[in-house]
């Protein structure tokens, strides 16, 4: 059976909202964080929108020493750093210890480091300058670099681990936080996943032709998943953490509990069967959130809700059409679904971590997200499920059962299964 | 440049790298970087990177390695500074 585990904390660095409280209001708003970013257009990239957190770099005094924000170069750092401590003291707890706290761990991802830190190092050196680079740069360019500034903040003593799945590493994080703790490892794991989409990384997503380019003039529309004019996704950055303790362990403290993670699941689809480095295997698809669901110990039927991963490309329809034939749901008996990404775009490896934290604010609050610009719904989608599962507009409703899954590039898959607390 | 000057600007030079704001105000010979200022012994190549611009000097690998308290930083630097 393993222990409970149960999420206390959370915070994010969303595009459309930095702070849970303004990204509940914008998740039930319909508020899109997608703007124009005129240095897209310098590049000649064809998509010139992207999904930015409004982030104000002076705002890290306030979780850093000074010595620490002097020479701070990676914008990934300092969103995961903001994001891990605001769920740490959203959590109740303190930031400052004296002693390694040896019950605590972390598992927090990235898919690459932020290459514009790289590029300022690559800079220096082919200038002949390498000694001028000092320091800091290596702990700010190696991959681990964000888990080490988080977990050297709070003096996490446990496990620390950078994972990284690509598009399925925030909901990867997360359940390797909760196997950890499911096992007795640990008590406590603070888990989730940063990412800044430099124009480096953004470029080479540009080259690919998998970006949204025909709504460049109007930002706010230009991320479409479910729709029939989805033409690409819109990438964006930021950062989500959560703070998961033993179910016994959080009581005995008396903290706030805000939701369950119930089960999950993480394989791949080996790229055989359809799936390659950039297309999921149906097949392996079908078994993550099969395993997720069994390992969670719920029926199909139970599920009020799917948080899809549905970046807004062709393959919005084959997800729809693997969740419809493991579930064995389809038109109205079909859950409701939406897409975060309809609003902020699509944050790589942040997606799972900020995509799990809207997942439990509609726990919490009882209500499914809107689903925006989604006017024209693909009509192949249509065949499948039923119009009224894709809400446009927030819908208050009983949700207990919340699966969430991403697919990323490696054919790699995850799935969580996010529940009420019972307490039971 | 006299020895008072160079310790007046090393103050600023070795500000951002300590949270002893303390001790770095009553800065003398004897103030060790490491023991009393607690700065990060991987940081002080930053310092000596810093010194460097600020005094438009080029300090030696050797050189640094003597850079352990205030006294011996204004030393090679007053050196660095008066040799030009």
């Amino acid at each position: 059976m393993g222990k409970r585990v149960v999420i206390t904390g959370m915070g994010v660095v969303s595009p459309n909202g930095i702070g849970i409280p303004a990204f509940l209001n914008a998740i039930q708003n319909g508020i899109s964080g997608i703007k124009f970013v005129p240095l897209y257009e310098e590049l000649q990239f064809a998509c010139q929108v992207a999904g930015k957190p409004d982030f104000e770099w002076e705002n890290l005094k306030n979780y850093i020493s000074e010595v620490s924000y002097h020479g701070l170069k990676g914008t990934n750092i300092a969103y995961g750093l903001t994001a891990a401590l605001d769920a740490w003291a959203d959590a109740g707890l303190p930031y400052d210890a004296d002693e390694a706290r040896w019950e605590t761990g972390c598992v927090f991802g990235n898919s690459a480091p932020d290459a514009e830190a790289t590029k300022f190092a690559i800079g220096k050196i082919d200038n002949k300058e390498s000694r001028k680079l000092g320091s800091r740069m290596v702990e700010q360019v190696m991959n681990s670099s964000v888990t080490s500034y988080v977990s050297g903040r709070l003096g996490l003593g446990n496990k620390v681990i950078t994972n990284s799945s690509a598009c399925a590493t925030g909901t990867q994080s997360i359940l390797m936080g909760y196997e950890y703790i499911k096992y007795g490892l640990a008590d406590r794991m603070l888990v989730g996943s940063s990412e800044y989409i430099d124009t480096y990384i953004y470029g080479a997503f540009d080259a690919m032709r998998v970006l949204s380019r025909k709504f460049n003039d109007q930002p706010e529309k230009a991320s479409r998943p479910m729709s029939a004019t989805a033409g690409g996704f819109v990438p964006g950055s930021g950062a989500g953490a959560l703070v998961l303790e033993d179910l016994d362990f959080a009581l005995a403290r008396n903290a706030r509990i805000y939701a369950e993670v119930l089960g999950g699941s993480c394989n791949s689809g080996g790229q055989r069967g359809g799936g390659s480095m950039t297309a999921p295997n149906p097949q392996g698809v079908a078994r993550c959130i099969d395993m997720a669901i069994a390992s969670a110990g719920v029926n199909p039927n139970d599920i009020d809700l799917i948080s899809g991963h549905l970046t807004a490309t062709m393959a919005d329809k084959f997800e729809i059409q693997n969740w419809s034939q493991v579930l064995r749901r389809s038109g109205k008996n079909f859950p409701h679904i939406n897409s975060l990404k309809s609003m902020i775009g699509h944050t790589l490896s942040a997606a799972g971590s900020i995509e799990s934290i809207a997942c439990i604010l509609q726990i919490i609050h009882q209500f499914v997200h809107p689903n925006i610009n989604l006017e024209d719904p693909n009509p192949e989608i249509l065949d499948i499920i039923s119009q009224d599962c894709m809400p446009t507009k927030m819908i208050n409703k009983e949700i207990n059962v919340v699966a969430k899954a991403n697919f990323g590039f490696g054919d790699v898959n995850s799935c969580l299964i996010f529940s009420k607390y019972n307490n039971q | 440049m006299t020895r008072e000057e160079i310790i007046n600007e090393l103050k600023n030079v070795v500000a951002p790298y300590t949270n002893n704001k303390e001790m770095l105000a009553g800065l003398n010979d004897q103030t060790d970087l490491i023991a009393d200022l607690k700065i990060n012994s991987a940081n002080l190549v930053d310092i000596i990177i810093d010194a460097e611009a600020k005094y438009n000097i080029e300090i030696d690998y050797d050189s640094a390695d003597k850079m352990i308290n205030v006294g011996s930083c204004v030393d090679v630097i007053y050196d660095k500074v008066n040799k030009k």
